[in-house]
């Protein structure tokens, strides 16, 4: 039997929910009257102070510059004053070093430029050290530092570079509306990219449920280059990097390896915009776009929001009924649930949705696995979430990783999400994984 | 702002609305056409079977929750459907109280012994029948002809038999095709076999009503279709081959198909999630499994039918198939591990 080409295996289609702001263009947000940075806001160490308290910033100053390799600056998201540098509360419910940043309310708001870095003359080097500078981390949610990721190791070449505009999360039109409406950002990011990585062609992935973004695209491709677009099914979860390669190339990346190892680098499409808008200008990361949806939100919609930004005065503006309950960051299927309204918007934040106490399913009773076989036909690493549910039970941690490849689960949660049964399974998952790596330490 | 009670889970934050609860309840309504048609069939008899096969694995169940201080298990709905597939194995006039004992053991040692739902290895419901078929050998082949004039009137006296009483065995009222085939070489016409117009047990005479509760569970997506289509292809194949080399000795490969209990079997039995493998591979090479053994007890066995058993033999080899067969996982290149 012969499958179908331009997806992956297996897979889910939860509902998509994407109706009510996809169409509603991106909107700049007000500054809050108190904007708090924590420094942690990308994966690798976190960046240095180079700011002291009561000192006046300019919006696109760096407050905190990189500490190593694994490590990029963080700007000054508006002009003002530092008022406190203290702890500041994270999403992870920790408290960490951060910033209190005042804006001057009758500021310009003018943003600062630096070094702009010229497509032209620029060395491969010289823009991942431009994508650095600014301040860049993937903007599809897991903020790692893209200058990192675009690093091709010695003895690897990258052929082709994959823009990832699936945006596969349920809720979520983010990536929607950049690839609408910074179609320039994008090509221009594009070549940077391409330049930096030494990748020969670039493929823009996008999923059919945003066919008119990608007409539009299209339309507008930059003559004699060898970018392309594609247009694949709908399917969770399709904008992980490993199940996009598949989708679009046709192979496999080895398990524990990296997108690289088949010559692939995937880059997130409104990382891609960023990186063209902003190193012509030299300039680093001040906003993004987020998408604040869900039944619980008044004014939902797209929004151009000031990094830093508390999440209750992002609340307070967009409005949220008296009963709201759950208040995720990311989409619903890997974002995490917010325990305090205080945390700030962050790089890595690609939306906010917010859920009612009527609209929640939340499971009402865990059966036994009565190994019906959803998990296994929804797993798209063709893993088989019943048994090392069970495996997990029994605490068979070891047995999980070394004969049933769990360290290669991404935590998508198709397995939890289909199972009748209402068993956590990608929870389990997790929580194996924590126990494996602590034990691989000790 | 107002203070807002915030609920804190992890991810996925959106749930599939399915249970096991609506999945079973959803084999209960498939399997209606079919009880339906025993009562129609075999009158006040065959309800009462099914009402007390029913009865006795819910009491069973939940007397046993209750003894081990756990929680009432009864809401998920898989104590009536082993009542109700139990019910259906069995003979139309089977004694009550048999069936009652049927269901006792069909939940007891077929299910609560190995810890539940989810966990027996072996369909409790064929558990109980195996149980009936070794302690009541006569009265579970005690037939019953369909479409009797007096079967809403009058009861079989057979049925309301007093516990340990020998039971009656007047078995001139109707042999099954199938041993009307082995014992005597008769044949019956596949469209009455089809139809159910024939004698057997409760529910395993209406082919046709069989095949629409699995295609409803099948389009639901409530069944894994692989596992009723490899076994009878099976059964056609292995015993069209025998019919094609010779067809005096062996009865013809629809035949097979239509008759006993080989249709319930494949379609509600063998495709019990819990007994049965879980990946697609390992569900086809299990129902080939028992189509071969169908065939292979059937025509060289002692006794006429060999679903049961061949269900059976095959619930045994499931985790073993399921260890065997694993797909390629992602990124790997090994079949197996």
């Amino acid at each position: 039997m012969k499958l179908a080409k331009n997806t992956f295996k297996n897979g889910i289609h939860p509902p998509e929910n994407k109706e009510e702001t996809n169409g509603l263009p991106i909107r700049q947000f007000s500054f809050s009257p108190l904007i708090i940075l924590p420094l942690a806001q990308h994966i690798g160490a976190p960046s240095k102070i180079i700011v002291r308290e009561g000192q006046e910033v300019v919006r696109g100053q760096i407050l905190a510059e990189s500490d190593g390799y694994l490590s990029v600056p963080l700007h000054a998201p508006a002009s003002g004053m530092v008022r406190k540098i203290s702890n500041v509360p994270t999403i992870s419910g920790k408290m960490t070093t951060g910033i209190y940043l005042e804006p001057f309310p009758s500021s310009t708001q003018e943003i600062l430029e630096g070094n702009p870095i010229d497509l032209d003359t620029a060395s491969p080097e010289e823009i991942l050290l431009g994508i650095q500078q600014a301040g860049i981390v993937g903007l599809g949610g897991a903020a790692f530092p893209t200058h990192a990721k675009l690093k091709i190791p010695e003895g690897k070449y990258c052929d082709t570079l994959i823009i990832n505009g699936i945006e596969c999360e349920p809720y979520l039109t983010t990536d929607h509306r950049v690839m609408l409406e910074q179609p320039s950002d994008i090509f221009l990011g594009i070549k940077y990219l391409m330049k930096a990585t030494g990748a020969k062609r670039t493929i823009i992935g996008i999923e059919a449920n945003k066919q008119d973004a990608a007409n539009f695209l299209r339309s507008l491709l930059p003559k004699n280059e060898p970018i392309s677009i594609e247009v694949v099914p709908v399917k969770y979860p399709q904008g992980a990097e490993k199940m996009l390669i598949t989708a679009l190339l046709d192979k496999e990346v080895p398990s524990g390896g990296l997108p690289i190892d088949v010559h692939a680098v995937v880059v997130n499409v409104a990382t891609t915009a960023e990186i063209g808008r902003l190193l012509p200008h030299g300039r680093g990361i001040q906003e993004r776009v987020i998408t604040i949806t869900g039944p619980g939100v008044k004014k939902k919609g797209n929004y151009l929001i000031p990094i830093g930004t508390p999440l209750r005065y992002v609340l307070e503006q967009v409005g949220v009924d008296e009963s709201i309950s759950e208040v995720y960051m990311g989409g619903p299927m890997m974002g995490v649930a917010v325990a305090n309204l205080d945390i700030s918007i962050v790089k890595g934040t690609s939306g906010i949705v917010v859920f009612n106490e009527e609209q929640l399913h939340r499971a009402a009773q865990v059966y036994p696995c009565i190994k019906c076989g959803a998990c296994v036909d929804a797993c798209p690493l063709s893993l088989n979430p019943s048994k090392l549910g069970i495996l997990a039970k029994f605490e068979s941690y070891e047995k999980m990783a070394d004969e049933y490849h769990l360290m290669d689960c991404f935590e998508c949660g198709s397995c939890s999400y289909v199972c009748p049964s209402n068993i956590p399974l990608v929870q389990y998952f997790r929580l194996s994984k924590s126990i494996i790596r602590k034990r691989k330490v000790a | 702002m107002k203070k807002h009670t915030l609920h804190i889970s992890t991810s996925p934050h959106l749930k599939k609305d399915l249970s096991v609860e609506v999945i079973m309840r959803n084999v209960v309504l498939a399997l209606m056409p079919t009880a339906i048609f025993s009562i129609y069939a075999f009158g006040w008899n065959a309800a009462l079977v099914l009402l007390t096969a029913v009865v006795s694995c819910v009491l069973t169940e939940h007397v046993l929750c209750r003894l081990t201080n756990k929680r009432s298990t009864l809401s998920d709905w898989s104590a009536i459907i082993t009542g109700l597939l139990l019910g259906l194995t069995l003979p139309p006039i089977f004694p009550l109280w048999m069936t009652f004992l049927g269901g006792v053991f069909a939940i007891g040692m077929g299910k609560f012994l190995f810890g539940g739902l989810g966990y027996n290895v072996f369909n409790p419901a064929l558990v109980g029948r195996a149980v009936l078929q070794a302690a009541f050998p006569v009265a579970i082949t005690t037939w019953y002809a369909s479409f009797s004039v007096n079967r809403f009137t009058e009861l079989h006296p057979a049925v309301l038999g007093a516990p340990f009483m020998k039971p009656i065995v007047d078995g001139t009222s109707g042999a099954t095709p199938l041993s009307a085939w082995k014992f005597d070489g008769i044949t019956t016409d596949t469209a009455d076999l089809a139809l159910g117009l024939v004698s057997g047990s409760a529910g395993e005479t209406s082919s046709i009503l069989i095949l629409i509760g699995g295609l409803y569970l099948v389009f639901r997506n409530f069944m894994n279709w692989r596992i009723p289509v490899s076994i009878l292809t099976t059964v056609f194949i292995f015993s069209g081959i025998l019919y094609w080399i010779d067809p005096v000795e062996y009865p013809s490969p629809l035949f097979m198909l239509f008759s006993g209990g080989l249709m319930l079997g494949a379609v509600f039995m063998a495709t019990d999630m819990v007994a049965s493998p879980i990946t697609s591979w390992g569900v086809i090479l299990y129902g080939i499994i028992i189509g071969a053994l169908v065939v292979i007890i059937r025509l060289w066995g002692g006794l006429p039918e060999g679903v049961m058993y061949a269900i059976l033999l095959a619930n045994a080899l499931s985790p073993h198939i399921d260890r065997l067969i694993r797909y390629r996982v992602y990124g790997t290149s090994l079949k197996t591990s």
